[in-house]
C-alpha cells in the first residue's frame, strides 16, 4: 500500500546540505504493523512527515495505494492526509480551548461532515476509547494517558488507512504507555489499520512483527518475524 | 468545512484570548462611535439649518441691492450698488400678482434709551408685512401699523430683552423710548423668539420704514424681502420680481434676487460636505484600528503556531486556514462596530438631551459606511496575518517554531 522508491530529503543548513534521508526504499503492506528505530538524528522522524505528506521529499517517488503523492498539489495532499492518515504525536497537540469530544470532532469538522454523522461518530470513538465520562473536559483536565486516548481518536476519527505514531508512550508514564500502545495495537489487529510507530523506546520498538532500523538517514535493517505481536 | 462550523471554531479561538479580542474589539468600536456621532452631529447641525428655513418659509425671496453672480450661498452683505434699493421699488413689487407681502428693511444701529437706562442695539426699519412674512409672535401689544408706508409714525416693536433691560419689571407699552435722536412709542413686544438666522430678534428695535430712513437719512433700502404668492411658484415670482427690478432701473439688472430654496440648498450642500468630511476624519481611526487588527492577529498566528500546524495535519489546506483567520477578524470587527454603533447613538442621544436644538441622529448611510468600513478594514487587515498562517509549514509548525 505504501511504496517509496529512492526517497531522498536534504536540509540546508547554513552552507552545508544535510542529507536527513538517503536513497530509502520501503514497501509497507496494507494492516501491517512496523516499528521504526534509530537514534536522534537517523531520520526516522523525517521519514514518518514524509509518510504523512507533512514533508515533500527532495528526490524519489512515494506510492500511497498505487497513486505518486509527489505529484498532487497542496490541496489535493491535504486531501489525502484528512481521508487516509491520522497522526499520533508525541506531545499529543490537543487544542486546550477545546474539550476531548471537540478535539475529535476536529478532523471531521474541517472535512465539512454533517452534525449528525459527527456527533455519532464522536459518540461512538469517545466509547471505544473508555472517555465518554471525560467528553466535557478540556485537555488540563484529563490526563496524560486520557490525552493520548483523544489524540488516537481523533487520528481514527476519519477513518484512516494509516496510523502514524511518533513516539506514542515518549511523554507517558509506563502504566499509561502500555493502555495507549494496546489501544494502537487493537486498532491495527481488529480494524486492520497499518501502523507505523517511530520511537527510540526499545521496549515499544521491539513489539511489532516488523521492526526497521535506521541510521544516517539509511534503512540499516528490516527484521520481520513470523506470527509476532 | 461548514461556514457554521467555521463561525463557531473562530468565536472559539475569539473567547480563547480574551485580552487581544477586547483589545481590538474596542479599537473597532472606537472608530465606529466616532464616525456615528460626528456624523451624527453634522446631520443635526444640517437639520437644525434646514428647519430654521422651513420655519421662514420657503416661498420667500431676497432681493439685495447689487449684482453678484451667485446660484446661492450665503447673501452677500455688500454688493457693488449701482442703484440702490428705494422704497418705490418695493411698493413696485407689492403690485405684481405673483407676489403677496413685501417687506422693504433698513438695518442700523442706535442708542435707545430712556431716562436713567440706555444701551446700544440693532434697529430694523420695515412694514407690517415683516411679522407675517418672518412669522413673528408678539408678547403683547400690536406690530408695526398698516398703512402707507411712506408715514414716518413715531411708534417701535421692541424685544424681549430691550424691554427686561431698559424696563424691568414696569409696563412698556405706551411708553417714549428714544432711539437715536427721536422719540418712538412702544406698541408692541416681541414674542421670545432667540436667535433666528443670525437675526437677534430678542435685542432688536422694529421702527416703521420710513422713520428708519429718517433717522438713518438714507433713501435706500438694506434689502426687501418678497414672499410669492401661494399660486405662483418661487422661479416664477423670482422672474417677475427681476422683470419689475430691470423695468424700474431703466433696463438693467443691478439687484440679486435670491430664493429661500436656493440658500437652503446651498447651506445643505455645504453641512452635507461637512458631513462627509467629519466622517471621513473619524475613519482614519478605523485605519488604525485596522493596524491594531493587523497587529494582533500577526501575535495570534505566533502563539497559536503549534494549532496551525495541528489543523494542516489534520488535512486542512491553506486557504482553509486564511479563512478561519479571517473569519476570527470580521467577527471582531463586526462585534466591535456593533457595539461602536450603540456607543455612537447613545452619544448622539446624550448630546441631544443636552443641548435639545440639536436633533442628533446620524444618517442611515453613515451607520452602515462606519459598520461596512469597519468590515472591510478588519478583514484586509487580517489577510497578511491569515496568509502567512496559511502558508506555515507543518512539520515547523507542529515543532512549534
Amino acid at each position: 500500500m505504501i511504496r517509496l522508491e529512492g526517497i531522498g530529503r536534504d536540509f540546508v543548513m547554513g552552507d552545508s546540505v544535510v542529507h536527513a534521508l538517503d536513497d530509502v526504499d520501503l514497501a509497507i503492506e496494507a494492516g501491517e504493523y512496523l516499528s521504526v528505530m534509530g537514534p536522534s538524528g537517523s531520520g526516522k522522524s523525517t521519514l514518518l512527515n514524509i509518510l504523512g505528506l507533512l514533508d515533500t521529499p527532495s528526490r524519489g517517488r512515494y506510492f500511497l495505494g498505487g497513486q505518486d503523492t509527489t505529484t498532487l498539489s497542496d490541496a489535493e495532499q491535504a486531501e489525502v492526509r484528512s481521508e487516509r492518515i491520522g497522526f499520533v504525536f508525541q506531545f499529543f497537540h490537543l487544542v486546550p480551548r477545546l474539550t476531548a469530544a471537540e478535539n475529535i470532532d476536529l478532523p471531521l469538522l474541517l472535512a465539512g461532515r454533517a452534525p449528525e454523522e459527527r456527533r455519532e461518530r464522536v459518540a461512538g470513538i469517545l466509547t471505544d476509547m473508555g472517555l465518554s465520562d471525560r467528553a466535557h473536559h478540556r485537555p488540563d483536565q484529563l490526563s496524560g494517558g486520557q490525552r493520548q486516548r483523544v489524540a488516537i481518536g481523533r487520528a481514527i476519527a476519519m477513518d484512516p488507512d494509516v496510523i502514524l505514531a511518533d513516539e506514542p508512550t515518549g511523554n507517558l508514564d509506563r502504566h499509561s504507555g502500555e493502555e495507549v500502545v494496546g489501544i494502537l495495537e487493537a486498532l491495527n489487529r481488529d480494524a486492520g489499520l497499518t501502523l507505523v510507530v517511530v520511537t527510540h523506546d526499545p521496549e515499544l520498538g521491539e513489539r511489532p512483527p516488523r521492526r526497521v532500523g535506521m541510521l544516517d538517514g539509511r534503512i540499516e535493517s528490516d527484521d520481520r518475524r513470523e506470527g509476532g505481536g | 468545512m461548514r461556514s457554521a462550523d467555521a463561525l463557531r471554531f473562530a468565536a472559539g479561538a475569539l473567547s480563547g484570548a480574551r485580552v487581544r479580542s477586547w483589545l481590538m474589539l474596542a479599537a473597532m468600536a472606537v472608530g465606529v462611535a466616532a464616525v456615528v456621532v460626528l456624523t451624527g452631529l453634522g446631520e443635526g447641525a444640517r437639520r437644525y439649518v434646514s428647519g430654521e428655513f422651513a420655519a421662514l418659509g420657503t416661498n420667500l425671496l431676497v432681493v439685495l441691492p447689487g449684482r453678484t453672480e451667485t446660484v446661492g450661498g450665503a447673501p452677500p452683505m455688500t454688493g457693488e450698488t449701482a442703484r440702490d434699493l428705494t422704497l418705490d421699488d418695493a411698493l413696485a413689487l407689492r403690485r405684481s400678482p405673483a407676489v403677496t407681502r413685501v417687506a422693504p428693511m433698513v438695518v442700523g444701529e442706535a442708542v435707545v434709551a430712556r431716562p436713567g437706562r440706555s444701551r446700544d442695539t440693532a434697529v430694523l426699519g420695515s412694514t407690517a408685512a415683516f411679522r407675517e412674512v418672518r412669522r413673528l409672535d408678539l408678547e403683547r401689544g400690536h406690530f408695526l401699523p398698516a398703512g402707507d408706508p411712506r408715514s414716518a409714525r413715531p411708534v417701535c416693536v421692541i424685544g424681549r430683552t430691550i424691554k427686561h433691560e431698559l424696563f424691568g419689571p414696569e409696563p412698556a407699552l405706551g411708553q417714549w423710548l428714544r432711539v437715536g435722536d427721536r422719540r418712538f412709542r412702544v406698541i408692541g413686544i416681541i414674542a421670545q423668539q432667540g436667535q433666528q438666522l443670525g437675526l437677534a430678534l430678542d435685542e432688536l428695535v422694529l421702527i416703521p420704514v420710513s422713520s428708519a430712513q429718517a433717522l438713518y437719512n438714507t433713501p435706500s433700502l438694506f434689502r426687501i424681502l418678497v414672499e410669492a404668492a401661494p399660486h405662483s411658484s418661487v422661479e416664477r415670482a423670482k422672474a417677475e420680481v427681476e422683470r419689475i427690478m430691470r423695468q424700474r432701473h431703466e433696463g438693467e439688472l443691478d439687484v440679486t434676487v435670491i430664493t429661500q430654496d436656493s440658500v437652503m440648498a446651498a447651506f445643505d450642500r455645504i453641512f452635507t460636505a461637512l458631513t462627509l468630511t467629519v466622517a471621513g476624519i473619524a475613519a482614519i481611526s478605523l485605519v488604525v484600528a485596522g493596524i491594531l487588527v493587523m497587529n494582533v492577529m500577526l501575535v495570534a498566528v505566533t502563539q497559536r503556531t503549534r494549532e496551525i500546524g495541528l489543523l494542516k495535519a489534520l488535512g486542512a489546506p491553506g486557504p482553509r486556514i486564511q479563512l478561519l483567520f479571517l473569519t476570527e477578524a470580521a467577527l471582531l470587527a463586526l462585534a466591535g462596530g456593533l457595539a461602536g454603533l450603540g456607543v455612537g447613538l447613545a452619544g448622539n442621544r446624550a448630546i441631544a438631551w443636552l443641548v435639545p436644538a440639536l436633533d442628533t441622529w446620524p444618517p442611515a448611510w453613515a451607520m452602515a459606511a462606519g459598520l461596512g468600513t469597519a468590515l472591510a478594514i478588519g478583514v484586509l487587515f487580517a489577510v497578511i496575518p491569515a496568509r502567512r498562517a496559511a502558508r506555515l509549514d507543518p512539520v515547523q509548525a507542529l515543532a512549534g517554531r
